[in-house]
Parts: C-alpha cells; structure tokens; sequence
C-alpha cells in the first residue's frame, strides 16, 4: 500500500521541491488558495482528522475556534517530541520535510495567520537540516513570504529549538517556551485558541497531523475517511521500539491490531515470549496479552484502560521486570516534570523513591499502597497531563503484575531478616 | 563577543519575533556554542542582547537540559537510556562507555576531551543504543562503535583546533536568508504582518 505521510518511502529525494513539486506537491495548498478560510476548515472538520499528539482532538474544530476577524493570530507546529519511544516527526522532518510545510501554510490561511513557528525539541537541530533546506527553498520559490504562490496572501515561517524539555510538547508550555519563558504549562482557560503566543489566538498542531492536511484538501474528506475506522479515520505512524526484530516507524491504517503491529516488526526478537506493550510511550498505561487484538485507534484500548497517546508501542519480553520497567518510567517523569505545580513536583518524586526502595529490596507491602495513593494524590490534581502520565506505567504495571512487585517486597523482607540474623550472629 | 561575531544572524533572529524575548533560547544556542558552557559572562551577554534580566537567563539555563552550568569535555556524549533503549542495552552499554573513558556518568575526562551524562529519549529509540555528541546523533552503536567514534572524535579535535564546524553554527546561518536568493518583496516580509 502507498505512504500517505511517508511518502518519501516510495517517492526518492522527495525532500527537494523540485521533486515534491512533479508529485503532486503543493497541489492542496493551491486548493485551500482558491478557496476562502471557512470553507477549507470545514473541509478539515468534514475529513475527522484528529490530532497525531496523542489527545486527539478534531483539527478542524481546534482551527475553527480561532476567532474570526483577529488582527494577530499563529500557528504552532509541534515538533518537540520528546515522549519515550517517539521518533515518528523526526523521520517526517528529515524526508518528507514539505509536506509540513504544506500542511501549516494550509493551516496558516484557514485561520489567517501570517507567522508560523516550527517549535522543534534542540536534540533536533542535526535532524531538522532537510527541513531547514526545505524551507529555504519555499522562500525562493515565492511558497513562503508575501503573496505566496501569486495569492494575496503571505506568510512568514520560521524554525524555533527548543533546548531539552518535554514538558515543551504540551501545548501551553510550548507557548511559553516559545515567548522565552520557562517552558512551564498553564491551567487552560484561557485555551490558545483564545489567548496563546504573546497573548494573540493561537493554534498549536501536531507535526504529523499537518502531513494529513494537504492530501485531505487535494482529495476531499471521503477519500480521507476511507482509511482506518469511522472514529479514527486516516493512516498513523506507529513507532514501534523494544524487544522486537524489526524497530521502526510503520505507517499504518489506524485500527491495524497491537499483534498485527508487533508482527510487521518482526515478532519478538530472539523467539521470546510477549509480555507487555506500553501503547502510548510512558503516557499511557501497560497492556498485556489480553489488548494485543484490540485496534490502534483513539478508543480501540478503551476497554483496556489504556490509550493509543502518540502510538509509541514500546514492546517488552518475558525477560523484563516490570518494576524494573515502572522505575525507568517514574524516573523520566520525575526528571522532566517542570515543578510548577505541586503534586507533580512531589508526586513523581516520591513515586521515584518509593518504587527505587521496593526494586532495590528494601521496600514494604505497605509500600505499594503508597504508591497507589501518592498517585491518588495527583490523578486530577495537576496542572497538565504530564502529573497524569507520570502514575499511569506505575498504577498499570501494578494492576497487571502485582505478584511482581509482591515478590521484590518478600524477597527484600527475606533479606533483611537474614541480615539481621548475621548481624545479632557476629555480635554475639 | 556574540553581537560583533554574529551580527547579521543575531540582526535576522530578532526580526523573526514581535517580541525580542523569544530569541532568548536560539541565543543561549549560540552562547555556549562559543563558550562551551553558560558561564556568567556569557548568560550576561545573552541577557544584555534580548534586554533580559540575566537572572532570567540563569533559570532558562537550568530548566533546560541541554544548557551546561559548568564546564564540560569538549565533546558532550549523552547516552539515552530512558526505557526504549534500555530494552536495547543502553544501561550495559553506559557502562560500557564509563569504563572505557575511565570516567563515572556526569565525569569529564583529564584531558578534558569528553564528558559522559546519560539523557532522556532522544528520538532515537529503534538504533539503540545510541548517543548524541555535541547535538549530532549517532545510533546502532556497540562497543567496536564506540571505540571507533571516541578514535575519530580524538582525531578531529587536533585536525580541526578552533575550527570545527558545529551544528548550532549551522543552524544559525538558516536565520539570515540569502541575498541573492531571496525575491526582494520575500526580505521585507518579516517585519510587516499587522494587517498586511
């Protein structure tokens, strides 16, 4: 089956206008030019694309939202991806560099937007070296600046580097960071539709949502809609890391299975066992066995408690120890959280603690307790998603493998007792 | 001093926003591209540029990772080990690395050649292990990789001196359009946007 989104799998060199242009490129941009704003939203309303971040909310309804008329508005890429296990935006960024470009011109003109940042994560700027080209060739070419491609409108694109934070990929964050702030999040109201970069309506989108964009408005939303499921329409990019044979982006209908995903890697390296998946890189919670038939859309682990997020599918063996695997979890969401808030702030640290004492032996059945209320104490009580994402591998893994984290409590328990015992032996 | 060096880009970078402030972050970039780390001068620099408080520079230094408050190795290898590529052996492979330069985690070696950090994913997580150096990525490393990189990197170090190109120096050069390029009505475009 032909890319849709990674198109330059089919297409060689497709990161040069020139080829871009001979296949088809800025075709959608033209289309959304001879139109007026209101009707290429509805065009996006109509195809049901949702957003490729992980939320997944409608791209159109988030564009329409931008009040009409407003003197100053922008719009955003998001490219900081920086969830565990994420690495789909980069391989977009780094070959199929246009169709971004397109996607956030098309974007720029349905909310009249004059200014476009790319907000790419610092660790990118080896990688963002096609797009920079690409872009440098739009401003040549009259596809960037004013009155792109002989329309009335115009349009300035820049890139902007984040410097290492993944709190940056929440979208009030992103704002900040990219009016020099800290890169902390905000309690929404106010949303950026309303009042976002420098205070002005702001839409904040996804990379690979706006790769959907221009084929969208080249081909109408029924061909869209053709592809994956009725609530998930379109194609997704999974990447696919951990203990398979074949890691790797894999641009797939959304709906395709969690088995069919691990099967297209390869199966399980080394003819091991499964054991686990976390679907949505550290953002959303452990699936085991019971899911791997369940789809790849935004409601297809609903059942399971979990989320597809930004369809990171981290594949673990029967080999690994999921407090183990809770642990690295904890500690990235406890290095990145932002400290602006206080559940998160202290939640995810404490949640390190706890869970380093318990992996380490020295933990208590108590312990585990503990953790399931810390993680209590900040379900709904942060200021953004990322106090959510952070207890959701702990409270997942313990659901799922509770005799795990019972055994490292024993074994610990086991070992006290025996050191104990050597002691009061060498004392006497 | 960056202003003198890097006049025309720092011109074009601070033309990119409404507000100067946002370019806080691409000149923090350039800043410790030059220094080596955010000493003092140099985030008094930056602040003097973007009329900041230089405090307010000092805490951007240390929420961001990539910021380094002291002085590091001329080459910075950040292995990620966050969980995708400790499924791929990158806890082993830190190790690994720790004991070859003879240094811990978050050392510098005595030459001053390399510091060692381990780092939260990179985006890099279906070649691990891999490890970003001085913000260039290199990935489906294994110890013969590794060996062969710090070889390569001790080569270019005396090749190169004061010379060597780097990435954010790259990046930086995207800020200013080409002249000849550019159509003329595209170069004014940045500044004129209300209403236009």
């Amino acid at each position: 089956m032909a890319h849709i989104l990674f198109r330059h799998r089919d297409i060689p060199d497709l990161h040069k206008l020139e080829v871009y242009l001979a296949n088809g490129g800025y075709e959608g941009l033209k289309k959304a030019l001879s139109m007026t704003p209101a009707e290429v939203i509805d065009v996006v309303k109509a195809s049901n694309l949702r957003g490729r971040g992980g939320a997944g909310f409608p791209t159109g309804l988030k564009w329409s939202f931008i009040p009409k008329g407003a003197p100053e508005t922008y719009v955003l890429i998001n490219t900081d991806e920086s969830e565990t296990g994420t690495f789909k935006d980069r391989e977009l960024m780094e070959r199929n560099p246009h169709q971004i470009i397109e996607g956030a011109l098309i974007a720029a003109y349905a909310v009249n937007s004059h200014l476009v940042f790319n907000y790419i994560r610092g660790e990118y700027m080896d990688a963002s070296y096609a797009f920079e080209e690409a872009l440098r060739e739009c401003r040549t070419a009259g596809i960037v600046g004013k009155n792109i491609m002989g329309s009335d409108f115009s349009v300035e694109f820049y890139t902007h580097y984040g410097a290492g934070a993944y709190i940056c990929g929440e979208e009030t964050a992103l704002i900040e960071s990219l009016a020099g702030n800290l890169g902390q999040p905000w309690s929404k109201p106010p949303f950026p539709a309303v009042e976002g970069l420098y205070k002005k309506p702001t839409v904040v989108n996804n990379t690979e949502t706006l790769a959907n964009v221009p084929g969208i408005l080249v081909n109408g939303p029924d061909w869209f809609k053709m592809m994956g499921t009725p609530d998930s329409p379109g194609m997704k990019i999974v990447c696919i890391s951990g203990h398979v044979e074949k890691p790797g982006n894999y641009e797939v209908p959304l709906g395709t299975t969690y088995r069919q995903l691990v099967d297209m890697a390869g199966g399980i390296r080394g003819g091991k066992k499964f054991k686990a998946i976390l679907p949505s890189g550290g953002s959303g919670p452990i699936i085991t066995e019971e899911a791997l038939d369940a789809a790849c859309s935004y409601d297809g682990l609903t059942p399971f408690r979990s989320v597809m997020g930004s369809a990171s599918v981290i594949v673990m063996d029967e080999t690994i120890d999921m407090v183990w695997a809770a642990l690295k979890m904890i500690h990235f969401f406890r290095h990145e959280s932002c400290g602006k808030c206080t559940p998160c702030r202290e939640g995810t640290f404490w949640m390190e603690r706890v869970l380093h004492r318990i992996y380490h032996g020295h933990g208590t059945e108590a312990d585990i307790k503990l953790l399931e209320s810390v993680a209590d104490n900040m379900t709904g009580k942060c200021l953004c998603a990322l106090g959510e994402f952070a207890t959701s591998p702990v409270l997942s893994s313990i659901r799922h493998f509770l005799p795990e984290y019972k055994a490292k409590v024993a074994a610990g328990s086991n070992g006290r007792v025996a050191q104990r015992a050597v002691a009061a032996a060498a004392a006497d | 001093m960056l202003r003198e060096k890097y006049a025309n880009e720092i011109d074009a970078l601070l033309a990119r926003f409404p507000h100067k402030k946002s370019a806080v972050l691409h000149l923090m970039h350039l800043a410790q591209n030059e220094y080596g780390y955010m000493s003092e001068a140099a985030m008094r620099e930056v602040a003097d540029i973007v009329d900041l408080d230089p405090t307010h520079v000092l805490s951007l230094a240390g929420f961001y990772s990539l910021f380094y408050e002291e002085p590091t190795g001329r080459y910075v290898l950040e292995i990620c080990n966050d969980l995708a590529c400790a499924l791929r052996g990158a806890d082993e492979f830190v190790e690994m690395a720790s004991r070859k330069l003879d240094i811990p985690v978050e050392g510098t070696t005595n030459d001053g050649m390399f510091t060692l950090k381990t780092v939260m994913c990179l985006g890099g997580c279906d070649r691990a292990p891999m490890l970003q150096c001085n913000l260039k990525f290199y990935e489906n490393l294994d110890e013969a990789k590794f060996e062969a990189l710090i070889g390569e990197l001790r080569v270019r170090a005396v090749e190169a001196g004061n010379a060597e190109p780097s990435v954010v120096e790259r990046i930086i050069g995207y800020a200013t359009v080409p002249e000849s390029a550019a159509p003329a009505s595209a170069k004014k475009a940045p500044r004129k946007r209300k209403g236009s």
